[in-house]
């Protein structure tokens, strides 16, 4: 498999479980993140995997000066190239009503920052004519909450814009394939209160990959969510702007 | 949030805590949990007791920190972090032509977990325990990240194998893998009659991996029979695709009341033709039977159960006869029931191979087999025989110095890397491990 995925915020559970995933299938990786410590280790535990090529490489979704040479190096691989997006920001929602200047930061790392770099990648796939995109949005996004509505609205923002890259890039082979998790065992909700049904990583990134072999648009992981979230969009307005959900 | 208040239970879920959990996702997160001082670190908690345990205070989950970090083809030495699974690391290596050298029953235990127990695995008569395999580990002691090794370090390594994760956090180990020929094994299995040729056989076995399962409610001139499965690892052949069941709910009383284990049993001996059989399984299959079905430990319902394991050495094989009697006629065992035969290999003070037999039976968590444990924890101790730490929950710390004659010497490398007992799970204060008598 000729392939090559870079992974935006690969230090993340979820995105350490899908880079061990496409590396079991020989792909190259890029593990883009902050961390370099840890993206040496996780780049390591790649190629033992069976990654063709893994590669730790620096990305903060708040610094686009660095994007350049990131789509750079992804273009000095050959074949197909890739791109699953794990970034994002929550800061608690009582945290941000004390300091509303927090928002800029979690629309940058959930929304803007990503959508940039994905918007200097998608005129070198079309060249490519072909590749997929992976992009995470969130349940959360599905409808605005008390409890987290400033992250819920930089995930409905990004999943729009991957609805529009999706419109884009399939016109020129490629593929894009928006992500909704729910509650997934990560360090993010560890000891979170009223969390339920919570997914294991592997399970998540098992989804994901399955997604991306069928091509599919939209997924919502685990599967039942997809049917959590229908209810919840379909209550009427007025009825739950009063609910605390 | 870094902790998180839970109740959490050994394999056996008989025994159960309380405490704050944290699981750090990477090793920066690591070190800043321990700024503080040391926190015991589990695992995947496959210790049917209290092994990683701590009911009131904190442990560190360490599943997260999982990484394997590098492989030198040359020397056969695999650098992975304290989290990562056994079996994980042979699903990876197997069809490269490595294996870990011994693998516990389960391919959920971790790395950490496999060393603080040193446990073993089918080949021990061959390949001695895991510590044995270690070349070296990075333990996160009181006065820092240390490296131990046999060479360097060799009492503090002698403490950290089998040590009970009593002299610090396992952060990391180089372990030495073992060549093997594919990614599937050839197994042969027969029928065994009795007790005297099932310690025949097993005693004449020249198999890399040997082990008999028992039927522990057969009496009479049938106690001891069950099947011997030999295995060798093999390439280029094609076994079922395994599939993966889970327990979806804890399992009512009778699910393992006695007649229904004796049909199983009689079942299950019979599923192999008298004349035997050679069959190709998937690694996993061979050397983690149980792992198709996770959470099987839910069978034996809410309350749990305990597993009993001890060995005694080759001149005791009559006094294990005894207590297999004694366990055939109690009606308690379930399906689950091992004999092995055991080499000298161990690595540490507190490691619990010894050249002899070891016997491994489950009993569900009732008074009556409370009670059957702790005879036959006496008629061990008759015989000369160890209780294993990975299996107890129910010995007492006055039985503990008869069966680990190196206990003091732990004791004194235990109390250098740790002075301040903050790595004391409930195992070593059920047992007084670390109060020097």
């Amino acid at each position: 498999m000729n392939s090559t995925w870079i992974i935006l915020g690969a230090t993340s559970a979820m995105a350490r479980a899908f880079a061990r995933a496409v590396s079991a299938n020989g792909a190259a990786v890029l593990l883009a993140g902050r961390d370099k410590d840890d993206l040496a280790a996780l780049a390591a535990d790649c190629r033992l995997r069976g990654a063709r090529l893994a590669e730790a490489v620096e990305f903060d979704a708040r610094k686009p000066k660095g994007f350049a040479a990131l789509i750079a190096r992804m273009e000095a691989e050959e074949g197909e190239l890739n791109a699953a997006v794990f970034v994002g920001s929550m800061p608690e929602q009582a945290a941000i009503d004390a300091d509303p200047s927090l928002i800029d930061g979690v629309v940058t790392d959930s929304h803007t920052g990503p959508a940039r770099f994905l918007q200097m990648l998608a005129p070198v796939m079309e060249a490519r004519g072909g590749g997929t995109v992976v992009g995470v949005a969130s349940v959360a996004g599905d409808r605005g909450r008390i409890g987290n509505y400033v992250y819920g609205s930089a995930k409905a923002g990004f999943a729009t814009y991957l609805s529009g890259l999706r419109n884009r890039l399939t016109r020129a082979g490629g593929h894009v394939v928006t992500v909704k998790p729910g509650f997934v065992d990560t360090a993010m909700t560890w000891g979170l209160p009223g969390m339920f049904l919570v997914a294991a990583p592997d399970a998540v990134a098992s989804d994901i990959l399955n997604a991306v072999r069928k091509k599919r648009n939209t997924i919502y992981t685990p599967f039942f969510w997809r049917y959590i979230m229908l209810i919840i969009r379909h209550i009427p307005e007025p009825i739950f702007k009063k609910m605390k959900i | 949030m870094l902790w998180k208040t839970a109740d959490y239970a050994g394999w056996g879920r008989a025994l159960t805590a309380t405490g704050e959990l944290a699981r750090p996702e990477r090793r920066s997160a690591l070190d800043a949990l321990l700024q503080d001082g040391l926190v015991p670190a589990i695992g995947m908690r496959r210790s049917y007791g209290d092994a990683a345990l701590n009911d009131g205070g904190r442990v560190i989950d360490m599943t997260r920190l999982d990484r394997m970090l590098g492989f030198d083809p040359a020397t056969g030495i695999l650098d992975v972090e304290a989290g990562a699974r056994v079996g994980e690391i042979a699903a990876a290596f197997a069809p490269k032509g490595w294996l870990p050298a011994v693998m516990p029953g389960t391919g959920f235990a971790t790395v950490g977990g496999c060393i603080g127990q040193d446990v073993h695995g089918k080949n021990h008569h061959h390949a001695g325990s895991f510590c044995e395999h270690v070349v070296s580990l990075t333990l996160l002691t009181a006065k820092g990240a240390v490296e131990v090794s046999r060479e360097k370090t060799p009492e503090l390594f002698r403490a950290t194998a089998g040590g009970l994760g009593q002299t610090g956090v396992i952060v990391s180990a180089r372990l030495r893998l073992l060549p093997c020929k594919g990614d599937v094994m050839v197994v042969t299995e027969r029928r065994v009659e009795d007790w005297d040729e099932h310690i025949a056989l097993l005693d004449a076995s020249e198999a890399t991996y040997t082990v008999g399962w028992i039927d522990a409610t057969a009496t009479g001139a049938a106690l001891g029979r069950g099947i011997l499965e030999e295995g060798e690892t093999g390439s280029g052949l094609v076994p079922k695709r395994v599939r993966y069941r889970k327990v979806p709910f804890d399992a009512p009383k009778f699910a393992l009341a006695g007649p229904i284990v004796r049909a199983f049993n009689a079942a299950y001996y019979r599923r192999v033709p008298a004349s035997g059989r050679t069959v190709v399984k998937p690694i996993s299959d061979f050397f983690f039977p149980l792992d198709k079905i996770h959470d099987w430990n839910r069978l034996y319902g809410k309350r749990g159960f305990h597993q009993f394991q001890c060995v005694v050495p080759l001149s005791s094989a009559p006094a294990l006869r005894d207590m297999l009697d004694e366990i055939a006629s109690s009606g308690l065992a379930s399906p689950l029931a091992v004999l092995k035969r055991m080499g000298p290999g161990r690595a540490g003070f507190l490691s619990f191979p010894m050249e002899g037999y070891t016997l491994a039976v489950d009993f569900p968590n009732r008074a009556e087999a409370r009670e059957l444990i702790r005879r036959l924890k006496s008629l061990c101790v008759d015989a000369g025989g160890r209780i294993y730490f990975a299996k107890d929950s129910l010995a007492r710390g006055t039985d503990i110095p008869a069966m680990y004659p190196d206990l003091a010497a732990w004791q004194a490398e235990v109390a250098k890397a740790d002075p301040d007992g903050a790595l004391i799970t409930d195992l070593v204060r059920r047992l007084s491990l670390r109060s020097v008598a």
